[in-house]
């Protein structure tokens, strides 16, 4: 039955088939005696063209090509959390095991999820059901804290004529047997394929109007993303990203964390793997990777597989949307991705656009981007999918091609920036450069649920900072003793913000993580203090007194020394403050 | 049965096409005899059909249309290994050149390697004593790490590499007689080489180097074979072996520049400055086999060594590194016209893997926390700096001056070291607390109380009873 057809030509991962008729565009097919991964990308009447998600050393012209008749696509059901996968959802765990290997060797064929592990499967259906495209008709507990959901895949609808009893089973076993309008049965397991590069389905998206809270106080207070927004972290080589992601993916509120990486270093998923497997999610005791899906195509794996890598984590985000869960994609770097683009197109000698980026960049970029959203899926859940997408630009210039176009389809810009990194300032992010668009969309929730405080002090942080902006240009130039007394404080409270507030210690066990009370707090307590000292400097107290009393380096360890479980202790601060500038005064 | 192909097709830079090629397999490796019966190798490149592109590693001088038999050798390119290789000089391609015979092999390896599973690896945490301050204390190196020297023309990388490579120090009990070396040169001057040569020959561990040796006016495609054998031959020792093998490539650019040559040559389409679109996993290909892995007592360290044309670190070769390796040591024209060695900048050099494999347990306790203090103080001293260009030293306020007077201390007395200088991570710690000294506490906003009154009080008391002169000439003494 196979369609199949022989090599003609090989260059790098493209490889090419002479006079075929056999296979159709995007169709997913295997390469060579050893069954490489493939896919089909380019068809004319005498060439067939093939990217191979492999190595393709050691493949003759004249091997065979064999069909699949589906496009490239992954499979869904339990166990693909708490899972490290390759950029075609290859299980990296079980390859390890199986070849008995360090290393990773061609045409692996073990299948994406453990088909021999039982599940323990409640049905929610009964005969005679009528389901339509994503509806629930049974559940596992997939790890210790997430429930798995199966759904009816969302082309199929149709009456329910068989139902096996409560009980375990495997992944592949049949659990629902479904009669369609033309009465076709179709067997439901609890597993599903969908193609990588097909959005699923939902009802309706929706306006986001929920933060993702990620304790980070510079971007919760300055730069906020809504749950189902986008962002998008630009930065040089050593600027942070990857460290702002994992800060991300470890604290952010979202129930599931899919992170790709994408073209990036070995070790650095080999720590993810670690330390997400030490640290304790705080809300339900169990280690972050009962939450986690990791897709690793480390810089030396085959490049097509880059490519196809941001397909594959954002159809494993949607498939967990659906269940009604918010998922957060974290993706490092989508710069890889676009060079992997790059570096195909070249091979196909494409006519290059910008710096050799072939010319459907942009439209890639958007079609990702375009598949975050807060929506309501088929069966009547809400579920949303962030994504936080790194970027390394080229020479650290942020005109290049991928950063510019990024920009346009992300809402978040989080702007890293060298100078920031080089003084040790973390996050890096530069509070002039970056913006976030969720601001009008957010603020009623802020105002509901932190307090309307927390939008007012955000503001006067803001332009605080703006101004200290304004006069760091001056300073520059002829220094800052030449300032009048009151330009001094904005320095001064400035340098409190940066310090205290914007810069956090990822390792300090307190300041990774900071509630939204506590970071209006801190806001409240600074902005206490440069209000008071305001006052005492239009009174013509000189602000070196001020500076001396110690405050404002008092204020800058605040986030060490105040538990995070304790605000009460932030109205210490304020007595303390009016205490001593009182003193002051009367001195 | 084997056949002969006479004849080629077409000729162009180092490639030739040739045509009714039947069983080839991509990348597999081909024999090319000449007329005038001398050997040449080459490798398949590109296939269509019958037709096949070959890349000739020694160029194709003197090869015309009909004076060559081509055989294909049916396997792609491997490296024959033994442990026998320790002590022994390669050519760029492999081939012994000491004069020592040929290796008689245990074991064939293909030189692209394969990619190490990310769960089979160990994330790195054994820190590497260098005795160089500014690398133990600021950039500290990780066993399985690759931390690339950042360098320009003209400056002292070569002997900083000489130096690390000798000092180096694994703090693992037992572990002494494990440690060796593999070395590739790219494009480097026989000068070089046969400095490096000479240096470790002075340090008696000559036994337990690996060389591999392009030089400049060897054939360039052989170029980007050379890292490829000496990272095989590094693997082989460390996950067959068992050795904690240090990897010093120098220089990157040359073969990054190579492998343009190559790219141009087939024709295709170049990205920023001509270089091919896919360098950037090209380079990977040779930076990820740094690492560990699980089950295997060896370890895989990596010195790329590359000079920045025009010491410009947005260049693609610098860029794309700095973007794979796991940090970088930046070197500095203007320290080292200065007379500083190492010329080390320290503030855009970093080492990502340090975080996890410094502190209690592996340093010292203050190690964070003094070296995030020393970068957040150096980068104030630049600051003070820029505005002392502009408005005169005398006009600064009392601080920035003793700011300057901090980076002063801290380039003469911290970077620099005198290149035999062995010093112990404790000295290298106590001496930033030394130079912190001369700024006042409350400037010290990185570090908490607890680690201030153990580590930085001794020196704070010290520096307060005297007046601050007395601090640059006890500076004056120790720097060399």
């Amino acid at each position: 039955m196979q369609n199949q057809d022989i090599i003609y030509g090989i260059n790098g991962p493209v490889v090419t088939v002479k006079n075929s008729r056999t296979f159709s565009m995007m169709e997913m097919v295997y390469v060579g005696k050893e069954r490489l991964v493939g896919e089909i990308i380019g068809i004319t009447d005498q060439l067939t063209t093939i990217q191979v998600y492999e190595e393709t050393t050691g493949l003759r012209p004249g091997e065979p090509v064999y069909g699949t008749g589906s496009p490239m696509n992954v499979t869904l059901g339990p166990g693909i959390l708490d899972n490290i996968f390759d950029g075609i959802e290859r299980p990296l765990k079980a390859i390890a095991e199986e070849s008995n290997s360090s290393f990773i060797d061609r045409g692996s064929n073990v299948s994406s999820l453990d088909e021999e592990r039982l599940w323990d499967v409640t049905l929610t259906v009964k005969e005679g059901d009528q389901l339509k495209g994503g509806d629930i008709y049974a559940e596992c507990p997939e790890t210790a804290i997430i429930k798995h959901k199966c759904m009816v895949p969302p082309n199929l609808s149709g009456t329910v004529v068989k139902v096996a009893p409560n009980g375990k089973y495997k992944s592949v076993d049949e659990v629902v047997t479904l009669q369609d309008a033309k009465g076709t049965l179709h067997s439901l397991t609890l597993c599903q394929k969908w193609p990588i590069r097909v959005p699923r389905p939902v009802v309706k998206r929706r306006q986001p109007v929920v933060p993702l809270i990620t304790g980070q106080r510079v971007i919760d207070t300055l730069f906020p993303i809504a749950k189902g927004g986008t962002a998008a972290i630009p930065g040089g080589f050593g600027t942070g990203k990857t460290m702002t992601q994992h800060q991300l993916a470890k604290w952010c509120d979202a129930d599931i964390i899919i992170y790709v990486g994408c073209g990036e270093r070995g070790n650095e998923m080999s720590q993810v793997l670690d330390e997400f497997a030490e640290l304790i999610d705080p809300k339900s005791g169990r280690p972050m990777t009962d939450r986690t899906v990791l897709i690793a195509n480390t810089s030396n794996m085959p490049v097509a597989a880059r490519e196809a890598s941001i397909y594959t984590g954002i159809t494993l985000a949607e498939y967990y949307r659906d269940m009604g869960y918010h998922v957060a994609m974290m993706a490092d770097s989508t710069s890889r991705w676009a060079e992997a683009l790059r570096e195909i197109s070249g091979r196909l000698e494409e006519m290059p656009a910008e710096e050799g980026f072939p010319a459907y960049l942009p439209s890639r970029l958007a079609e990702f981007y375009e598949r975050a959203g807060f929506v309501d899926t088929l069966n009547g859940n809400e579920g949303s999918i962030s994504i936080i997408g790194a970027v390394s630009p080229q020479g650290s210039d942020f005109s290049e091609p991928v950063t510019q176009n990024t920009k346009r389809f992300t809402r978040c810009f989080w702007a890293l920036d060298k100078a920031l990194a080089y003084a040790r300032h973390y996050p890096a992010i530069n509070w002039t450069s970056s913006y976030s668009e969720y601001f009008n969309d957010l603020d009623p929730w802020y105002a509901k649920n932190v307090g309307e405080d927390f939008i007012k002090y955000r503001k006067r942080i803001n332009s605080i900072l703006q101004e200290e902006n304004q006069l760091m240009e001056i300073v520059k130039l002829i220094g800052s003793d030449v300032l009048p007394d009151d330009q001094k404080l904005v320095i001064e409270i400035a340098r409190v913000i940066r310090v205290g507030f914007l810069q956090q210690n990822a390792f300090h066990p307190d300041d990774t993580f900071v509630p939204l009370e506590k970071q209006k707090l801190m806001m409240k307590v600074i902005l206490h203090l440069y209000k008071k000292a305001r006052q005492l400097i239009s009174a013509s107290v000189p602000i070196s007194g001020i500076i001396e009393s110690g405050l404002f380096d008092k204020l800058v360890k605040m986030k060490y020394d105040i538990p995070n479980n304790k605000p009460e202790m932030f109205d210490d601060y304020i007595d303390e403050i009016n205490k001593t500038l009182e003193a002051i005064v009367n001195a | 049965m084997i056949l002969d192909y006479i004849g080629v097709k077409e000729i162009n830079g180092s490639l030739i096409v040739l045509d009714g090629v039947k069983g080839a397999s991509y990348e597999e490796i081909v024999d090319i005899r000449l007329d005038d019966g001398s050997m040449r190798q080459g490798r398949i490149v590109q296939m269509e059909g019958e037709r096949i592109v070959v890349q000739v590693f020694e160029g194709t001088r003197g090869i015309s249309l009909g004076n060559t038999r081509t055989r294909l050798r049916g396997r792609p390119m491997e490296l024959p290994l033994s442990p026998e290789i320790l002590g022994r000089v390669f050519n760029g391609a492999g081939r012994p050149i000491d004069g020592l015979g040929a290796i008689f092999p245990q074991k064939k390896m293909n030189i692209n390697g394969s990619p190490i599973n990310p769960v089979s690896r160990v994330y790195p945490r054994n820190y590497i004593n260098t005795g160089v301050s500014t690398i133990d204390t600021l950039m500290t190196l990780i066993r399985g790490q690759k931390l690339p020297i950042f360098s320009g023309s003209g400056m002292s990388h070569n002997e900083l590499a000489v130096q690390i490579a000798r000092q180096a120090k694994i703090t693992d009990e037992g572990s002494e007689n494990n440690f060796a070396i593999v070395f590739a040169a790219m494009g480097v001057s026989n000068d070089v080489a046969e400095y490096f040569r000479r240096s470790f020959d002075e340090s008696g561990v000559l036994q337990k180097v690996v060389m591999f040796l392009n030089l400049s006016n060897d054939p360039i495609i052989e170029r980007t074979l050379t890292p490829r054998c000496a990272l095989t031959a590094a693997e082989y020792l460390a996950f067959e072996q068992n050795m904690h093998i240090l990897v010093i490539m120098t220089d990157m650019t040359s073969y990054a520049e190579a492998l343009r040559e190559f790219s141009s040559s087939k024709g295709e389409i170049p990205g920023r400055k001509g270089f091919p679109g896919y360098l950037y996993s090209d380079l990977a290909s040779l930076y990820e086999r740094a690492g560990m892995v699980r089950g295997k007592k060896g370890s895989v360290t990596q010195i790329p060594i590359l000079t920045m044309p025009n010491d410009d670190v947005t260049h693609p070769v610098p860029d794309l590194t700095g973007y794979i390796t796991e940090g970088q040591i930046v070197l500095d024209r203007s320290l080292d016209n200065s007379g500083v060695y190492p010329p080390v900048s320290v503030l855009p050099s970093l080492s990502r893997l340090m975080k996890d494999g410094i502190g209690k347990g592996y340093t010292r306790e203050d190690h964070s926390a003094l070296q995030n203090q020393l970068f957040a103080s150096y980068a104030k001293v630049m600051d003070a700096r820029s505005l002392a260009s502009v408005i005169g030293e005398e006009e600064l306020s009392p601080i920035d001056k003793k700011y300057l007077e901090f980076g002063k201390l801290f380039e003469q007395q911290f970077v620099s070291q005198g290149p035999n200088e062995n010093r112990s991570i404790e000295e290298s710690l106590n001496l930033g607390w030394k130079l912190l000294s001369s700024l006042p506490r409350s400037e010290l906003d990185r570090v908490d109380d607890a680690i201030l009154d153990k580590y930085f009080a001794p020196y704070e008391e010290k520096n307060a009873a005297p007046s601050d002169d007395d601090t640059p000439s006890e500076g004056g003494g120790e720097a060399k």
